[in-house]
């Protein structure tokens, strides 16, 4: 059984102007200890499907259909009252901007020994201990925990955040842009950080970012989104190596081949589609540099190009082929 | 290309910080903040010339002393060979026209209620260069269409919130263009935007320096887009340049030790890594400390006695590749 399956996921949300499909159809899979990056421009869907499997939703939005199983449970059926329980034991998410998601008049140890004591039955000061504990796998001194968040640095706010997230030993970690706010440095440090404490922990890892550079080196599978749709996924090599979507080809293209050729890449011209009435057959269409008649009709259909790698594009065979 | 259009002097740039109010009525706990601490460098015309670093280490500070937006504590700042602190009324007015910035964040330094005709006519208005509104209307089309945005009756009306991350950086760097000045100082102008749109913002800054003769000033974080765009990169840490050099022999010859770790975590999409990367433990330290010797000694991975004790000069290692490090 897998640690977390996403079938034809489609999360709405119900505003003035209609419906906004904020994430059409998408599907991906994780195993216990695998990780995930899911990559795209911003507004394509890809922190929606993460508030969809905490079921964080923010009250216009709801999951129109599609199943999230987690450890074979579908998360979407089950009553507000029992994901209460799940949610940080079994699913956490590392918020983006660590600098504003920890209150900044509440002490850092405080903060998570409140998660522990509203799951655990115990008292604040064993709650305390398990939060210094937890400063000591993010690589913190434990007295630390005694501090207010304005005296830490980036990193420091962004590794109390992780220790957070691990507070109740989640089987599975969702990172939300963990490391976009932060210096390149730190970046790495932060990187490394939640490699070795997947692999400790034996915990899946769903990797949220736009720059795909990062995936590569920390990641196992990849799943690119566009539109609300993941559009490509499979193993890095898959994506890297063999990518057979002109969207993530485009996305390869957009990073400098450092050291070696300094032509300027082209940037992905035009605009993400609106959500309020996509783009009638492929949604990319309109901005895809390979696109033919049947793209403009047609929604293209799952193309399954190996064991693990899948890709939704008329032409898929095509490019996958070179 | 041999002219020096920016000459920086031993600049210093310290900022005096009040530590609390009781300190500060006892007349103590007054502190300086090396924010730059004696750099010199020069740009040529129709150069990019790209300044590198982590947070804290006086990139924006030295964009903004270039552009005479803050007041050295010493040293100069030279612009086609006058000192721009010391210029008379009109021909600093002048060199503020002449010298123009574009900021980082596109989502905050535009007036949400302005409307984009009046954000890229603004640097006119201010100024009184136009008389009327039809030759008004021509010159912030005409940046328009320069910084991309075509055609421009489908922006000038609208408001920021109507346009992309990247349209708005666009709408940024038109406000700066229609100035028609000679350098520009782009403090990190793509690292709030989409990977994919990046590139886009670059290839506009790039063509702008054909058609207009423009010269850069790149800040960024950003290693491998420096190398892209730049033709000379100058790395910083905590207010001191640690390496300069052509782009090239930064990345690819880096001599400091901190440059190659800044090389050495440098993410390459498609690029799998064995082992652990190579990180520099813990984090810049604060500018507040005074630090004898090398800056970047408490981070540094072959640091020797001697360079706690003694700063190392900045010093030609190659042709036109400087370094400072004792062990280089």
């Amino acid at each position: 059984m897998e640690l977390l399956e996403v079938k034809n996921l489609r999360t709405y949300f119900d505003t003035q102007e209609g419906e906004y499909k904020a994430v059409d159809d998408a599907s991906f899979s994780l195993n216990y200890g695998e990780a995930l990056g899911l990559v795209g421009e911003s507004g394509c869907g890809k922190t929606t499907c993460a508030l969809s499997i905490a079921k964080l939703l923010p009250k216009e939005g709801r999951v129109k259909g599609g199943e999230i199983f987690l450890e074979g449970i579908d998360v979407v059926k089950l009553s507000d009252e029992k994901v209460r329980e799940k949610r940080w034991k079994e699913v956490s998410i590392i918020f983006q901007g660590a600098m504003n998601a920890l209150n900044p008049v509440m002490r850092v140890g405080d903060q998570i020994a409140e998660a522990i004591v509203l799951h655990e039955n115990i008292k604040k000061e064993e709650a305390l201990k398990r939060a210094g504990d937890l400063f000591e796998l993010v690589e913190m001194p434990r007295e630390r925990i005694k501090n207010y968040p304005h005296e830490f640095s980036g990193g420091m706010k962004q590794r109390a955040m992780i220790a957070m997230a691990l507070a109740l030993n989640p089987k599975l970690v969702i990172g939300d842009e963990p490391t976009t706010a932060l210096d390149v440095m730190v970046q790495a440090q932060i990187l490394n950080l939640l490699e070795k404490l997947r692999k400790e922990l034996n915990m899946g890892l769903i990797l949220i970012t736009h720059d795909l550079s990062i995936l590569s080196e920390t990641c196992d599978k990849i799943a690119v989104m566009y539109a609300g749709k993941v559009v490509e996924s499979g193993t890095v090599d898959d994506i890297f190596k063999h990518t057979s979507h002109p969207y993530t080809q485009r996305l390869i293209a957009c990073f400098p081949n450092v050291g070696k050729d300094k032509e300027i890449p082209d940037e992905i011209k035009g605009t993400p589609p609106n959500m309020f009435n996509p783009p009638t057959g492929c949604s990319f269409h309109p901005r895809c540099h390979m696109a033919i008649e049947i793209c403009k009709v047609k929604e293209p259909p799952a193309v399954s190009l190996g064991s693990s790698h899948c890709s939704f594009c008329h032409r898929a065979k095509e490019i996958f082929n070179g | 290309m041999d002219k020096n259009i920016i000459e920086v002097k031993d600049l210093k740039v310290h900022f005096e910080v009040k530590k609390s109010f009781s300190q500060d009525v006892l007349g103590k706990g007054k502190k300086l903040l090396r924010a730059i601490d004696g750099i010199s460098l020069n740009i040529r015309e129709g150069e990019i010339y790209s300044l590198v670093g982590e947070s804290g280490c006086g990139k924006t500070t030295t964009g903004k002393a270039l552009l005479g937006l803050v007041k050295p504590t010493s040293g100069k700042v030279l612009y086609k060979g006058a000192d721009i602190n010391n210029l008379d009324k009109h021909k600093a007015k002048d060199f503020r026209r002449k010298a123009q910035m574009i900021y980082q964040d596109p989502y905050q330094s535009m007036n949400p209620r302005d409307t984009i005709m009046d954000i890229v006519a603004e640097a006119l208005d201010v100024n009184h260069l136009v008389k009327t509104e039809k030759e008004r209307t021509e010159r912030v089309n005409e940046a328009l269409v320069q910084a991309g945005l075509f055609p421009p009756k489908d922006y000038s009306y609208r408001y920021p919130h109507e346009l992309s991350g990247g349209q708005r950086q666009r709408v940024v760097i038109a406000g700066a263009i229609i100035m028609n000045p000679e350098f520009i100082v782009a403090d990190e102008p793509v690292s709030m935007l989409d990977a994919s749109i990046r590139t886009g913002i670059l290839k506009l800054m790039l063509d702008l320096r054909e058609k207009e003769k423009l010269t850069y000033l790149f800040i960024t974080h950003d290693l491998s887009l420096s190398w892209l765009v730049s033709d000379r990169i100058a790395i910083m840490y905590l207010g001191k340049i640690m390496e300069e050099g052509l782009s090239d022999d930064i990345i690819k010859r880096g001599l400091h030790p901190y440059t190659k770790a800044l090389t050495a975590i440098m993410p390459i999409p498609g690029a799998k890594r064995k082992e652990k990367r190579d990180v520099l433990p813990g984090e810049a330290p604060n500018p507040l400390m005074e630090v004898t010797g090398c800056k970047f000694a408490s981070r540094c991975p072959i640091a020797k006695p001697i360079c706690l004790k003694e700063e190392p000069q900045l010093r030609e290692v190659a042709k036109g590749h400087f370094c400072a490090c004792h062990f280089v």
